[in-house]
């Protein structure tokens, strides 16, 4: 069975907040800053939105974001789990109550003092996520605390299983700095930097350094989901959800999925690929442009392996071959990405996917992009989506 | 302390540097053999070189020579302290730390350098500077200043014996949930942050206090799962036994946990998945090598230890 979703939300506001490492502000201030911010650039008003979606882990209620913007009556809310495999699931939420008459206009949006208030650095521990706390058992008391050491378990053993090397990591972790530096909104902006400087960081978790982590970050992105009738009257060119999917796969774990045959793997991943351009009537060769969920720097080529961009093991030389960059085959995380611009949970790589398929991205490719990709974590429970014009 | 308070602050502190704690003073003693065997006896040290003077005679020396280590002890004011001592540079900037906060203090290196020998009868003069401060640093223990002093020992003919090299951290201890008081007012060790027993897992933890790695077990279909849930994801069947791992077992993937570090665990705890003989996979520590010992496909074998003052775990060394 196919989700009968295609074209029928269409994404027609984006906004990002500035992104610093100390707000100053709270997490409601950012998320009622986001919210109008892309409710102006549709050319809506606030009474118009009626629904929100977002992440279970954001700290805003719904209902108190809708009442600092000062929207209208609600009828749809929905909340996406898993971290940032939220992040097109909080758009899946969005689609799914554009697409059956729920709601109209549905804001989706992150909001969070990720540097200046809890930092996902500091692990989980006995006061965080109480849900999940006996899963999290397995590993804290051996000091595997972090995100990022979690994600060095899975990247030693794929490194190890194709050979791929720290090239590799090295020309996702740069290229991302190359956009950024474009950026004025992006950590990076106006700071190139080289193979020295990314090899003589300190090491975080073998084999992952400083530079193959993200970037902390306090702020908010918000893009609205509306539909086509209701956008071809809008401000901005639409940009419609030609396919939106989730997947978690056979014994899946948040982030510490150790346990099947072969665990250096994203099959969650291959599944919502699968799913997304069934949907959408896409292959991979319709993809122009992306924006793959970068956490970490090694999570980027698996995503391109599972996305079918190239073959098992071979995204080593596929970003060696130069893909990522604006003339390449796929240009990829074209603001800067999570590891250069900020780290916002991946929403902010939905509002660049969707300026990628508008056209007015800061490093627009210079090849016209019909289609682009954007994806959600990895390790849990995730997702991706893709975007096309709107006819 | 607002940015111009550091400064001004920093200014004091900085100003210290180059400053003489002790001018060059003789020991009231000679180097003797009565404090060098009292030295010797509480160290344990048995080195016929500092206390057989038959022996050290018919030696390339020809004669005893004080333990190296010593040269420290020789200038040692006694009982003396204890009626309070004048003011001199170290005590100055030690106050000064204190009136700003930093109240804490931590000895973290002593360095000695040996130059020369000295025997019985040579006299050791000591002179202590401090030496270096370095900028303000974030430390586990709370933020603060290391600053170091320098003290040369010469001997009654101008030459250098030896140097010493002292390390202090003076940082502000409220920082320190490492180490905050408990409720009887003594100090809490931090200890590595236990799993919450339920009753799908209590049993497995329960099982490591006792000294054992078990693994789940279906009745039904005897799959073995790891880690515990209640039902058989390939039969369904609800009715579970156990059976006791022998611990052998093959690194998967591993990874060393070096940033950040966690008060209450071992500094870069080395972490592994590792397939257990029996089949399932197991996350523990790999323990008595070095990072770069460990690989891919390595053969460990585990046992169950007591890791610090409250946890027990499973720990796996090289086979
Ligand atoms: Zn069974």
């Amino acid at each position: 069975m196919v989700a009968n979703v295609k074209d029928k939300a269409v994404i027609v506001g984006v906004h990002n907040t500035q992104f610093s490492k100390n707000s100053g502000v709270s997490e409601l201030n950012l998320a009622a800053q986001a919210v109008k911010g892309a409710i102006d650039d549709a050319g809506l008003k606030p009474t118009d939105i009626d629904g929100f979606a977002t992440f279970t882990m954001d700290a805003n209620d719904e209902i108190e974001v809708a009442r600092a913007v000062g929207t209208g009556d609600m009828t749809f809310w929905g909340r996406s789990h898993y971290g940032g495999g939220a992040a097109t699931g909080s758009l899946h939420q969005a689609v799914m109550a554009v697409s059956t008459g729920m709601a109209e206009c549905v804001a989706v949006f992150r909001a969070l003092n990720g540097r200046s208030g809890h930092r996902f650095s500091a692990g989980v521990s006995e006061g965080v996520m109480t849900a999940d706390i006996i899963h999290w058992g397995w590993y804290m008391p051996y000091g595997l605390l972090t995100p990022a050491s979690w994600v060095a378990m899975f990247t030693q053993r794929w490194m190890h299983n194709t050979g791929v090397t720290k090239d590799a990591l090295f020309e996702v972790a740069h290229q991302t700095r190359q956009y950024a530096v474009n950026n004025p909104n992006a950590f990076f902006h106006e700071r190139p930097f080289d193979r020295a400087e990314y090899d003589a960081a300190r090491m975080i978790c073998d084999p992952l350094q400083l530079f193959d982590c993200c970037q902390e970050s306090d702020g908010a992105s918000c893009v609205i989901v509306t539909t086509p009738e209701r956008a071809r009257d809008l401000k901005q060119p639409g940009v419609a959800v030609r396919g939106v999917a989730q997947a978690a796969a056979a014994d899946q774990e948040q982030m510490t999925s150790f346990y099947r045959d072969e665990f250096a793997a994203i099959p969650e991943m291959e599944i919502a690929a699968r799913n997304c351009y069934e949907m959408a009537d896409l292959t991979p060769d319709d993809i122009d442009a992306a924006v793959i969920y970068d956490a970490f720097s090694p999570i980027v080529l698996w995503q391109i392996e599972a996305w079918n961009f190239c073959g098992a093991g071979e995204s080593g030389d596929f970003v060696l071959d130069g893909a990522l960059r604006p003339d390449g085959r796929l240009p990829c995380n074209t603001h800067g990405g999570q590891l250069s611009e900020a780290y916002i949970h991946g929403v902010n790589g939905i509002v660049e996917a969707t300026k990628l398929v508008r056209g007015t991205s800061l490093n627009q490719p210079e090849k016209a992009v019909n289609h682009a990709l954007v994806t959600s974590g990895v390790g849990i429970p995730t997702g991706g989506a893709l975007l096309g014009k709107l006819d | 302390m607002n940015a111009d308070e550091l400064q001004a602050f920093e200014d004091e502190i900085y100003a210290f540097v180059g400053q003489e704690v002790y001018p060059p003073t003789p020991a009231p003693d000679d180097v003797n053999m009565p404090m060098i065997r009292q030295w010797a006896e509480i160290m344990g040290d048995t080195n016929p070189a500092y206390l057989d003077a038959d022996w050290a005679a018919n030696s390339s020396r020809g004669r005893t020579i004080a333990p190296p280590a010593m040269m420290y002890a020789w200038g040692q004011e006694g009982f003396q302290v204890t009626k309070g001592r004048s003011p001199n540079a170290q005590s100055n900037l030690v106050a000064l730390f204190n009136k700003h906060g930093y109240t804490g203090v931590l000895g973290t290196n002593v360095k000695q350098e040996y130059f020369k020998e000295v025997s019985p009868g040579d006299n050791v003069t000591i002179q202590m500077v401090i030496d270096n401060i370095s900028e303000r640093k974030t430390t586990s223990r709370g933020t603060g200043y290391f600053f170091e002093t320098l003290s040369t020992f010469t001997d009654q003919h101008g030459d250098v014996i030896g140097t010493q090299r002292f390390k202090v951290l003076k940082f502000i201890p409220q920082e320190q949930p490492a180490a905050a008081a408990s409720a009887d007012g003594g100090l809490e060790v931090p200890t590595r942050i236990a799993s919450v027993r339920g009753p799908d897992n209590g049993w497995w933890w329960d099982a490591v206090d006792e000294g054992k790695v078990l693994i789940q077990r279906c009745k039904s279909c005897q799959t073995l799962r790891h880690p515990p849930r209640p039902m058989c994801g390939e039969c369904q069947s609800m009715e579970w036994d156990s059976i006791e791992s022998t611990l052998k077992g093959e690194v998967l993937s591993y990874t060393c946990v070096r940033y950040p570090h966690v008060p209450g665990y071992p500094k870069d705890p080395i972490c592994a998945v590792i397939k257990l003989a029996e089949g399932t996979n197991l996350v523990a520590n790999v323990v008595g090598c070095e990072y770069e010992d460990v690989s891919i496909g390595m053969q460990v074998t585990g046992k169950v230890e007591q890791v610090d003052e409250k946890t027990t775990l499973p720990q796996f060394y090289p086979a």
